[in-house]
């Protein structure tokens, strides 16, 4: 077992602190807005259209699901794998995994034609959608991490909390592999239909999850001025690596089974070659900066001591993830649905064409209202519930 | 614990409360599960009309397709921009051009009216949904404006409304936030049943010559039933499985 772990609520009062709660509540008022008048104006405001139906509040929430189910793991690896070098950090990874959701989820209630039926999607369900199936995944998501949470910091009932552990763990594989099938599973798109979609999402909540996890850990010690060694950062460090690999590899696999198929060919040479921004998008942000770059920083031997290259490796990682979110999302809708293979295809309902989308400033302010939620409700959490360790003195140290 | 439960004793006026709340809801709750029952039923109902459409590209001019375009216009009351992304169209006017003969060909596209519809198994609320009939609908009350339908339509046949509308007919209500396609003129077929012409039917169709045929393709009577059994005719994105209601001749 390891050593006892103090906890303790946030105490920085200064204007460090409220000036940035300050700042963020501000930036979630101001996306707020911007729904408020997406919502007044109609979606005509925006760049999305009939072609794209989907843009850029799509890419910010299902970022911010997806890394909600992965900022789970550093609590998992605890309860459920039983590494208990983790088990100091398990409260605020659960705490972070609800403000991530809850700001995803905002982002795309907001951005609904009719968010005020709100009641309606809570009330009637058709059980053949998948979109359905997120509904009660994402609000279970949030119930039993709750559950997990208290049964962690409540001493009486902390025996509890290995099993609870283990059901939230399968329950996020759950919830995120829904994410993933909702592409997965439209046998319509070229840029979809593939069950490889849902275990690609998993792996990339885990490299998300863990990157945004990292940030805001240092944040939050840095505000507090509380101790946080190195050595602890070390094993995400390696975690973060492993993780971006895995997203390489099944993006690897996703290309080359659609690059086998015949029919997929234009599809591929869309997103690979031909697709301007959608491939500038893959190749210099998703693999270039958002993947390999944050390989070189977390894995060269002169940086293994360098707080700033892990940082630079989690927000690059995070970059890469809204770039790949973007192709697959925007790119996925771009390229144009082939209703007649063999014809070339002309119509006023742009038939035939690349779809055109250029995101308008209030979808980027709804976006950034969203993550901004979530890192308030992250920062309020750790001020008024002990989450936080004390200190993370050097591993060796304290043993 | 078992003398406490038995030293609690029966209190008439609680008990006559609990039975008077059980009779309440019952009283409220199974009228609803009666008509749910009812729905239900008719819903599965295979025995009925499946209404669909036979378009004979052969016998449509361009100008053909744009009346059908038109008539839906008028009797739907909605308008496009040829350039504006965001405008909605139930119907629109396809060119195609053969890759390798350079053939020529035009045709209306529109729901397609499938069987197994995607539209309507990913919409999280119900509100697409197939009638008993083989129409597909949107239901405008609980439609929520996700665009998840959008995303899963083979056809492209549908569209979200992006900004608010004024003067709608009583025959299509439609809403700013909401999705909508093709109603297969609904409104026509619920007045006329099997008599009944779509409006798209009605711009182009002279005399005998029906280059637009609707009918029932349950009944192997029916015109357009003979007419597929003779000529054949084929399913956009047959590969998919969806089994529309709408089907092509020329292709």
């Amino acid at each position: 077992m390891s050593m006892t772990t103090e906890y303790a609520e946030m105490r920085s009062s200064g204007p460090r602190y409220w000036g940035l709660l300050l700042l963020l509540a501000l930036v979630a008022a101001i996306g707020i807005g911007a729904a408020h008048h997406m919502d007044v104006e109609g979606h005509h405001i925006t760049g999305m259209n009939n072609q794209i139906v989907w843009g850029l509040p799509h890419v910010f929430a299902i970022f911010l699901i997806v890394a909600a189910s992965g900022a789970l793991n550093l609590a998992s690896l605890n309860s459920v794998f039983g590494k208990t070098e983790y088990k100091p950090l398990a409260r605020f990874s659960a705490v972070l995994s609800i403000a991530l959701l809850i700001g995803g989820l905002a982002i795309l209630l907001l951005d609904l034609g009719r968010p005020d039926r709100l009641i309606v999607a809570i009330t009637h369900y058709n059980f053949k959608s998948i979109f359905a199936w997120n509904i009660i995944l994402y609000s279970g998501f949030v119930v039993i991490v709750l559950a997990y949470l208290w049964l962690m910091m409540e001493r009486r009932l902390h025996r509890w909390s290995r099993p609870i552990g283990i059901f939230a763990f399968a329950w996020r594989l759950l919830l995120t592999t829904g994410t993933g099938s909702i592409f997965g599973f439209l046998a319509a798109r070229e840029a979809y239909d593939t069950a490889v979609l849902a275990p690609m999402f998993i792996v990339m909540s885990f490299a998300f999850g863990l990157a945004v996890f990292v940030l805001l850990l240092l944040l939050s010690f840095r505000l507090d001025r509380r101790e946080l060694d190195i050595s602890h950062l070390q094993r995400l460090r390696r975690l973060l690596g492993i993780f971006i690999i895995g997203i390489l590899y099944f993006v690897l696999l996703f290309h080359v089974t659609k690059l086998y198929a015949p029919q997929n060919h234009a599809f591929e040479r869309f997103i690979l070659l031909d697709g301007g921004v959608y491939s500038a998008m893959f190749w210099l942000v998703q693999i270039g900066l958002g993947s390999l770059l944050p390989l070189l920083l977390l894995y060269a031997p002169g940086l293994q001591q360098s707080v700033s290259s892990l940082v630079l490796a989690c927000a690059l990682t995070i970059l890469g993830g809204f770039a790949q979110l973007y192709v697959i999302i925007v790119g996925g809708q771009a390229f144009p649905l082939d209703i007649f293979p063999g014809y070339r295809v002309d119509s006023s309902f742009f038939d035939g064409a690349v779809g055109a989308y250029s995101p308008s400033l209030w979808e980027l302010l709804l976006g950034c209202g969203g993550v901004t939620v979530a890192a308030l409700i992250a920062l309020l959490g750790v001020r008024v519930l002990p989450i936080l360790p004390r200190s993370l003195p050097p591993a060796d140290a304290a043993q | 614990m078992s003398s406490e439960f038995d030293s609690i004793e029966v209190r008439p006026a609680r008990r006559r409360f609990i039975q008077g709340a059980a009779a309440l809801a019952v009283t409220l709750i199974a009228p609803g599960i009666l008509l749910y029952r009812t729905g239900a039923a008719s819903s599965g109902d295979s025995s009925g009309p499946r209404w669909g459409l036979l378009i004979d590209t052969n016998a449509l001019s361009e100008a053909d397709v744009d009346a059908c375009v038109q008539a839906c216009q008028r009797e739907h009351g909605w308008s496009h921009n040829d350039d504006s992304p965001t405008d909605a169209q139930w119907i629109r006017k396809v060119h195609l051009s053969d890759e390798r003969s350079g053939a020529q060909k035009v045709l209306p596209m529109m729901c397609q009216h499938c069987a197994d519809p995607p539209c309507v198994y990913v919409c999280p609320t119900g509100a697409s949904f197939k009638r008993a009939d083989g129409i597909v609908l949107v239901n405008k009350h609980t439609c929520i404006g996700c665009r998840y339908c959008m995303m899963a339509c083979p056809y492209k046949a549908r569209s979200f409304i992006h900004e608010v509308l004024r003067d709608q007919l009583p025959v299509a209500p439609r809403g700013k936030g909401t999705v909508e396609s093709c109603t297969l003129c609904v409104h026509r077929i619920d007045r006329d049943g099997a008599d009944a012409v779509p409006a798209c039917a009605e711009a182009v169709n002279r005399g005998a010559s029906k280059a637009i045929l609707f009918g029932d393709l349950n009944d192997h009577e029916s015109e357009i039933s003979q007419r597929l059994q003779r000529l054949g005719a084929t399913r956009l994105r047959a590969d998919l499985g969806v089994d529309p209601g709408v089907r092509y001749q020329g292709l």
